[in-house]
Order: C-alpha cells, then sequence, then structure tokens
C-alpha cells in the first residue's frame, strides 16, 4: 500500500493506443513490493496489455485478497475503482459485483496463500460458477508479508530461507482449474513478459473464467537455492508448449511466425489468439489432454507454461443466470417493483 | 370432571410423523376457520428431520384475535403412536383426544379427565383406498373432515378451499372432498348423539386481513424493495426466504417479451461467500441481500466488519432460531442481538430492526434496503422462526406507487465532471455520511481504493492516528444520524398511570399485548413500548427514565437487549428487570403475566423461565 501518487510528467514522444491514452494512463501508485518482486513484473505486464488493447481504464473493476500479491491492484490501472478485500475471499465479491454490472472488465488479483489456503474454496467455486473475470494468482510459493512460511503450492522438497524442507504435497491450480471447467487456463511466468502479456489479452477477450496461475518468484524469501520458484529454478525447468499472439479483430493479421504449426482459436469478440505450438503433441482444445499434459511434465519436474486451454464457445454465469443484458444495478422501479396493484392480487391470494 | 366447553376460543394441536403430508392439511384446517371469520394462530412445532421424526401442529383459535401462543392445549389429534402418552399427558384437564383406533390401546393408555374420540383411521383408509400413497394421504384429510364435523365448521368452507387448491389439478379435488365426507360421516354416526363443548361459530374477526408467513413476506419486501442480488446459504429455519424470492422473482420480474431476468439469485457455497457476493454487489451499485441464521451470521462476520468499515450498501436477514452453536435449529429464539448488533472484530455498530409479524417483514425488509443504501452500511432485519415459518394474520401488505428508492448518496458522471469534490470518506453533510461512487462511473474522477484498512478522507491509506480518528469518529456520527431514520419505537399507555413499564421487541408482541390486558385485569397496568430497531432512539430512553422499573421481556437467556440499553444509555441495570423466555418455544402471555405479575406482588422471577411457562 502507497499513498505515493507516481509524477504524471511523461515523454511527449510516448506513443498512444487507440483511446489516445499513453501506458503511463493505465499505471498506478509507485510499487511498495520489495526492489525485483516478480508481482511488480506481472503489474506492468497488465498496464501492457490493457494500454495495447485500448481498454478505458475506468471500465475496469480490480479486486484482490490479502497478501503482497493482493496489494498490487494499488499498482496500476490508477482510473479504476479497486477492491483490497478480505483474505481468500475475492472470488466472492468479485462474483457478486459481476452480478452488479455485467459490463466492466472484472480483473482479480491473488495470491498462493491467498487463493490456494485461506481462499481455495472460493477459487474453486467462482471457477465452476464460470465468472467472467480475469483471475491471475501471482504464485510464489511462499508468504511473502509475514515473512517466509510456506504456502500450499510449495513442492515437496522445496527448502525454505531458514532451511526448512516442506514435506507437503503442492496444489496445483492450473491443474484445479482445468478440472473445475474453467474455459481459459494458462500458466506464465512473471519473468517472461512476451509470453506473459499475450496471455493476460487472450484472457482479457475471454468471456468466461479465465485463470492465469503466474510463477512469481519472491525475492526476499523464496529465490534461493533449493526453492522451485526461484528465478533460475524457473528459467532451467520451464517448457514452454506454446507461443502466444492475440489479436484483436480490427488488427490486420500480418505478424511474421517462425516455422512451425499454427493454432488460430477465434474467440466470442471477435479476437484471435494466434499458437504458435512448441511441443508438437499440445492440443489446448483438448482439456482432458492438457490435464494429462501438465501432470506429466510436472511429475518430470517441469513447469509447464503457455496457454494450457482454451473454449472459445465458452459460456459465463450471466448465461447461465439469464440476467437481462442491461446492468442490474441500472435497473430502476420502473423494472424491479412489481407495484400496488400487482400487491393487492397477492393481498387477495393470502386470504 | 367438567368436559372444557369454549366457542371460538381453545387450542388444538395435531401430533404427527414428519413427511407425512399432514401439513397440507392441517394448515386446510387453519385456513378453514379463518374463512368462518374467526382468527387463529398456528404453529409448526418441527424437528430437524425429514421424514420420521414427531412433528406438531397447533393452532390456537381466538374470537379476541390474541395471536401469540397461549400454552395448554384442550383438543389433541393423537396422530403418531411414538409420541402418543405424551400428547396424552399435555391435554388439559376436561379436553379431548381424537386417536386412530385402529389397532386397539390398553385403557393405561387413557385418561380418566379427557374425553376420548376414537376413529379407526388406518382400517377406513386401507378398506377405501388401493394405492398405499393415497393410504397415507388421506388419512390426513379424513380426520380433518371429522374434526370439521365435531367442531361445527361448515363443509362449504373446505370444499371452497379445496377447489382453490387444486384449481389447476382438477383431478385432485374429487378424491380430496369424497375423503372429507368419510371423515364428516363417520363422526356424524359415531359422535353426534354426544357433541364435544367446543365449537367453531361464524364471526366476523378476520377483516381484510392476510395470512402469511414472515419468510415470503420478507421476500416480497425485498422483491418491492428493488433487490436485483441475492446470494445466499440454505440454512432452516431462512431458506424459505430465498425460494420464495426466486419464486416472486420468476413471476414478476422476468421480460415477458424477452424471458430476461431482472435479477441474479446465487445460491453461494457457503455463507461467507454469500455475503461476499453481496458486499461485491453492493459496492458495484445493486442492491443486494442475503438471507441466513445465526451460525451463518457467525461465519458473516469477518465481511460484516469490512462493509461496516468500508461502508458498503447490505442487508441481511437473520431469521433466528436457537443458538449456541448448532443449537435448536428447529426452534424459536432472539439471542442473536449482541452478535449482530456489534459483529466482527474492531469497534462496530450495526443497524437491526425488529419486524413483530409478517407485514413488518415486508415493510423492514424493503426499508433496510434504503437505509442501507442512506447509511452505507449493513442493516440487519431481525426476524425469528416463529414469525417467519409459520403463518401469521396481520395487516395486508402496502405499497405506496409514488415511491422511489432512495439510492442515497451515488456522485453521478456530471457531478464528477462538474468539478464536485470527492472524498469518499470525508463528511461533508455533517451527518456522518459521505458521497460514494460507482465502478465504471467517469474516465478520470471519481475512483478509489476501497479497502479494509485504514485511510484518510480521501480513501487513501494512511496509519496516522489523527486519520483513523476522524473516520471512526465519523462513523459514529452516522450511527446517530441513523437514529432518526430507522422506525421508531411505538409506545402504548395503560388506561391509568402507573410506576412501571415493560419493553418488547419482534415475535413476543403477540404475547405481550395479551400479557398486558391480563395484567391490567388483576390491577397491575404497565404502559409497554415496542423496539424496533437499533440504534435506540432517544425516546427509548426517555421512557426509562419515566418508570420506576422497567420489565424487557426477550426470548434469549442472557438478557441481550437489556445489555444492549443498559450499554447504550448507561442506565442502572437495576432499574430493568429482565423477563427471559429461551426454551425454543415462543414466548406465551401465561409467560409474561405470571413472571410480571410475581415480581410486582414481591415474589422472586422463577429461576427457571421453563417451569413457569407451563404453570
Amino acid at each position: 500500500m502507497t499513498y505515493l501518487p507516481k509524477p504524471r510528467l511523461h515523454h511527449p514522444s510516448l506513443a498512444c493506443n487507440s483511446l489516445g491514452y499513453t501506458r503511463r494512463d493505465y499505471e498506478g501508485k509507485i510499487s511498495t513490493l520489495c526492489a525485483g518482486c516478480g508481482h511488480d513484473s506481472i503489474s506492468a505486464a497488465i498496464v501492457r496489455a490493457c494500454w495495447e488493447l485500448a481498454i478505458e481504464p475506468h471500465r475496469v473493476a480490480k479486486l484482490s485478497g490479502i497478501g503482497c500479491s493482493s496489494k498490487t491492484p494499488d499498482y496500476f490501472l490508477g482510473p479504476s475503482h479497486g477492491f483490497n478485500t478480505v483474505h481468500g475471499r475475492m472470488p466472492s465479491v468479485l462474483t457478486g459485483a459481476n452480478l452488479a454490472n455485467r459490463d466492466l472488465l472484472y480483473l482479480g488479483v491473488s495470491g498462493d496463500g491467498d487463493s490456494a489456503s485461506i481462499g481455495i474454496g472460493q477459487f474453486v467455486h467462482a471457477i465452476r460458477r464460470g465468472v467472467c473475470m480475469v483471475y491471475i494468482v501471482e504464485n510464489n510459493g511462499v508468504y511473502g508479508l509475514t515473512k517466509g512460511q510456506f504456502s500450499a503450492t510449495a513442492d515437496i522438497g522445496s527448502v525454505s530461507k531458514k532451511g526448512v524442507v516442506n514435506t507437503d504435497a503442492p496444489i496445483d491450480l492450473v491443474g484445479l482449474a482445468l478440472q473445475l471447467g474453467a474455459t481459459y487456463v494458462a500458466r506464465g511466468f512473471s519473468g517472461d513478459k512476451e509470453q506473459l502479456v499475450p496471455l493476460i489479452k487472450g484472457a482479457i477477450a475471454h468471456r468466461g473464467a479465465a485463470i492465469i496461475d503466474v510463477i512469481s518468484p519472491c525475492v526476499a524469501f523464496n529465490n534461493h537455492a533449493g526453492s522451485t520458484k526461484s528465478y533460475d529454478y524457473v528459467r532451467e525447468h520451464n517448457d514452454a508448449i506454446n507461443r502466444l499472439d492475440f489479436i484483436t479483430p480490427r488488427e490486420e493479421i500480418t505478424v511474421d511466425y517462425a516455422p512451425g504449426e499454427l493454432i488460430e482459436v477465434e474467440q466470442h469478440d471477435g479476437s484471435s489468439l494466434r499458437l504458435r505450438k512448441l511441443e508438437t503433441a499440445y492440443d489446448p482444445s483438448d482439456r482432458v489432454a492438457a490435464m494429462t499434459y501438465v501432470h506429466e511434465r510436472q511429475a518430470a519436474g517441469e513447469i509447464v507454461t503457455g496457454l494450457l486451454y482454451v473454449d472459445p464457445e465458452a459460456q459465463d454465469l450471466h448465461t447461465h443466470l439469464k440476467t437481462v443484458a442491461a446492468p442490474l444495478n441500472s435497473l430502476d422501479a420502473t423494472v424491479l417493483c412489481p407495484g400496488a396493484a400487482v400487491l393487492d392480487k397477492i393481498n387477495a391470494a393470502l386470504r | 370432571m367438567k368436559a372444557i366447553t369454549a366457542v371460538n376460543d381453545f387450542v388444538i394441536k395435531f401430533a404427527n410423523v414428519n413427511g407425512s403430508g399432514s401439513a397440507s392439511a392441517n394448515e386446510l384446517f387453519a385456513k378453514a376457520i379463518l374463512r368462518m371469520g374467526v382468527p387463529v394462530s398456528p404453529r409448526n412445532i418441527f424437528p430437524s428431520n425429514i421424514q420420521g421424526l414427531p412433528t406438531w401442529y397447533e393452532v390456537r383459535v381466538s374470537a379476541d384475535g390474541w395471536l401469540g401462543r397461549r400454552g395448554g392445549i384442550d383438543f389433541m389429534v393423537a396422530m403418531n403412536p411414538q409420541t402418543f402418552d405424551a400428547d396424552v399427558a399435555e391435554i388439559a384437564a376436561g379436553g379431548y383426544l381424537f386417536y386412530d383406533s385402529t389397532r386397539p390401546l390398553p385403557k393405561s393408555k387413557f385418561r380418566d379427565d379427557v374425553r376420548t374420540l376414537a376413529m379407526p383411521i388406518t382400517q377406513i383408509c386401507n378398506a377405501t383406498y388401493d394405492d398405499p400413497r393415497q393410504r397415507q394421504l388421506f388419512k390426513n384429510i379424513i380426520y380433518v373432515g371429522a374434526l370439521s364435523l365435531l367442531l361445527g365448521i361448515d363443509a362449504e368452507v373446505f370444499e371452497a378451499l379445496i377447489g382453490e387448491q387444486y384449481r389447476n389439478k382438477p383431478k385432485l379435488y374429487e378424491p380430496n372432498v369424497r375423503a372429507l365426507h368419510i371423515g364428516r360421516d363417520y363422526a356424524r354416526e359415531h359422535f353426534a348423539g354426544q357433541p364435544i363443548g367446543l365449537a367453531v361459530q361464524r364471526a366476523d374477526a378476520v377483516g381484510d386481513r392476510i395470512f402469511v408467513d414472515g419468510n415470503s413476506a420478507a421476500a416480497l419486501g425485498c422483491v418491492y424493495g428493488g433487490a436485483s442480488v441475492c446470494a445466499w446459504y440454505p440454512i432452516t429455519p431462512s431458506s424459505s426466504v430465498a425460494e420464495a424470492f426466486e419464486k416472486y422473482c420468476g413471476k414478476y420480474r422476468v421480460d415477458a417479451d424477452s424471458g430476461a431476468r431482472n435479477y441474479a439469485i446465487v445460491q453461494a457455497e457457503d455463507e461467507i461467500a454469500s455475503i461476499g457476493m453481496v458486499v461485491g454487489a453492493g459496492w458495484n451499485g445493486a442492491r443486494a441481500f442475503t438471507t441466513t441464521s445465526g451460525p451463518g451470521v457467525s461465519l458473516m462476520t469477518e465481511f460484516i466488519g469490512l462493509a461496516y468499515f468500508a461502508e458498503i450498501p447490505l442487508t441481511i436477514i437473520n431469521v433466528q432460531r436457537g443458538g449456541p452453536s448448532t443449537g435448536m435449529p428447529t426452534r424459536t429464539q432472539q439471542a442473536d442481538l449482541l452478535s449482530c448488533a456489534y459483529a466482527s472484530h474492531g469497534d462496530t455498530r450495526h443497524v437491526l430492526l425488529f419486524p413483530e409479524d409478517p407485514h413488518e417483514c415486508f415493510e423492514f425488509s424493503a426499508q433496510a434496503l434504503d437505509l442501507a443504501d442512506r447509511l452505507q452500511t449493513p442493516v440487519f432485519v431481525m426476524t425469528d422462526l416463529d414469525i417467519g415459518m409459520n403463518q401469521r394474520l396481520c395487516a395486508p401488505l402496502r405499497w405506496d406507487g409514488a415511491r422511489v428508492y432512495d439510492r442515497g448518496k451515488v456522485m453521478s458522471a456530471a457531478e464528477l465532471e462538474a468539478g464536485k469534490d470527492f472524498g469518499r470518506y470525508k463528511d461533508v453533510d455533517g451527518d456522518g455520511i459521505p458521497w460514494r461512487t460507482w465502478p465504471g462511473t467517469h474516465p478520470s474522477k471519481g475512483a478509489y481504493f476501497t479497502r479494509g484498512t485504514s485511510r484518510d478522507p480521501y480513501a487513501r491509506y494512511s496509519e496516522r492516528g489523527a486519520d483513523y480518528i476522524y473516520n471512526v469518529q465519523r462513523l459514529l456520527t452516522k450511527f446517530d444520524t441513523a437514529k432518526a431514520m430507522v422506525p421508531q419505537p411505538i409506545e402504548r399507555n395503560a388506561a391509568r398511570a402507573t410506576r412501571f413499564g415493560a419493553i418488547h421487541f419482534g415475535s413476543t408482541a403477540p404475547a405481550m399485548d395479551e400479557a398486558i390486558v391480563a395484567l391490567e385485569r388483576e390491577g397491575l397496568p404497565l404502559d409497554t413500548l415496542r423496539i424496533r430497531a437499533f440504534p435506540f432512539p432517544d425516546s427509548v430512553a426517555q421512557f426509562i427514565a419515566a418508570h420506576e422499573r422497567v420489565f424487557v421481556v426477550e426470548q434469549n437467556r442472557d438478557a441481550q437487549l437489556r445489555s444492549m440499553l443498559v450499554n447504550e444509555f448507561g442506565i442502572d441495570p437495576a432499574r430493568l428487570v429482565p423477563v427471559l423466555h429461551f426454551d425454543g418455544t415462543p414466548i406465551t402471555a401465561r409467560f409474561i403475566t405470571g413472571s410480571i405479575a410475581r415480581e410486582l406482588r414481591g415474589a422472586q422471577v422463577p429461576t427457571h423461565p421453563a417451569e413457569a411457562a407451563n404453570a
């Protein structure tokens, strides 16, 4: 949390997006996280994704729980409403906010303690309901704010900074999201922005529950030898299955691709996801195959990154509930109140 | 032993097996008496069970219109062999026992001072119906038929009600009417020679009142009050609020052309998620509510503290049941006052509304949605199982067609554009209520970061003591503002001046009304004050100050309202005499009258109120 605004001055040559905003217009306050924290790289990736997509900043609602990760919504998208809720309960607040106004973009930011421990129930149920949201877990395997305790995503055998060896089985958030029916599941690495930014853009365009598990090393408590979530470890074991390019409907597709197999997936809003496959055996439209692949590579000690699964025909909670197209918070008594005459009829039936 | 004789003034109790289909037959019986123009107040006494355990339905018939539970049973319909002995023992001397005599019972099972009316119902059903399901279900209609003849209720009244009930299933009309007449015919043949002393006679004491349960009325209040988001988790005795909300929304909130729904209801994974969704929806500008009972409130307290501190409007309908822990999940109490009024850690205070009956459940639920928006805080509607799950005769529901929803201080895009100063937690009007903005309002103005941590008036994170004090003192100012906005207490003075008063709230009202008349008749007049909300308006303190001693009548063990009165007003506790009923049954006029009369005559208040209830 900080109260320090960033200076608004910027170089006149800074590029503008189609709304006329520069990237600086998508920034927030100065981060108070540790220098080198992976979370700050994720904030920067969110800023870039939103700027490149020309999202109106005030049409984003950013919500978080409690912890280092959950502080970050203060550090990006300053013109957006933010809500730092209670520990592990961001998904329910986001769900309610989404019910009230389906026209905004809901960005949930959480951590591994927030989502895999105290909040795993809400993580699970928001996904299975198909809440339309971008849910980013900034996953460092450790409780940073309370100084270095293991979280539920820490791998067996991982060594803490104090030398303690973790013996509890880890919770794999992408495996869980796939099993629960998330319609957009990705894993990124905070140290690989070129991969992460398109993953976020694809999630923003997705009309369902989009989950991105981002391995985000904690420079203070989980970046040492023996940790499986350090920069060095993740770089050595990263198994990127694909490289994503995100193309909006108005863009002409002129990107040059390196040789290799390409898959193009068109989402509901007309945007395209262009996947350059690095693993020829991998099919991101097959949920069961994705689960198997992720588990196999995990058993082999690899961290699979990239777009793991996408269902371009996804439906969301509002579709299931058959809610009206207008935001519920815009309805007034003329729509919501059945009126005095109806009440007289109700009274008559109760005699 | 002289048989009890009474016209339009008795208590009849049905002892049934849960899941046997008795509930609708018993309700038919109660409604028929209402149609005769005679007030009734029925109460379900049911177990935490789906099928097999004992369940009772107690109907008080009262020409004078008393709607509280009376206590004492004049007529028992004993249909449950499991509880037969206890049911027989409960009948008042001179009362009546009606039972299924298919299986012979030894004489030791009966009482000399109770008249027995035997009817071989199972045998009749087995002889009449082939289908095992019909054999079971029509037993209930057959005993209702027999009772209707015994008590002198017209067959046409029942026939009309059955016709209304099966308007859409006409095939069911004829067999039900037939079963009714099987019962009537048997009673005519076997009991008419020696009529019983209880009778229902046509009267005109019901008026235009309606017969509805508080949970349905609360749900309608939420529909009329403009709630568009409901998140809930099933818990007895509150589930039927959400279910009724869904039913009424399905009828009145669906766009006729498109089929689109102007509401969203989510059955959440637990109470924490329910309140979380309501917090999110309230923050984002929708009117949102949840419905729960005591254990749910316990789970919700962290979020309630957030909503208090971050100032988010939301409504919680708490249908109270017996606590603590799982407590008595199907019995009634008023024992969540303290846990709701001061819910969550740190210094908190929440607005509570106390409806007395379904009519006020409707009124207060709609009003709670206004108050929550106006005050930007959680508002509790504190109903209970007695009001919530029993049908009660009450004034018709009313809605002023000109009423608009009071959305409170929400700053618009135009106001922001015009440069109006926006400090989310700044008191600009002197009432402690700040202005808020909804997410997405303006491209560059009015956004702020909502958090449960301390902040300055412009919503910027701050750990400065002065900022914290400003904020929490403003919350107190706001709570003070609420005093004039909540439903005001209702004072009723005795015919002649008295030094004594009584304070009560919620579902105690009908028993209290009756008790006051009884006490006055005994030469013990009392003024009464029915509190309808917390924060307590100053008139509550004035009422207490104007009386030497004030009885505080409530349905919990620890005198929770009394504690709050002492706490909020700094009143000498000796002046507030607790009258406490908490065995899970609804409080009775007899209990209140006995307790207060004993105290006023210098005797000690009984240490165990349940004993006094049966005294």
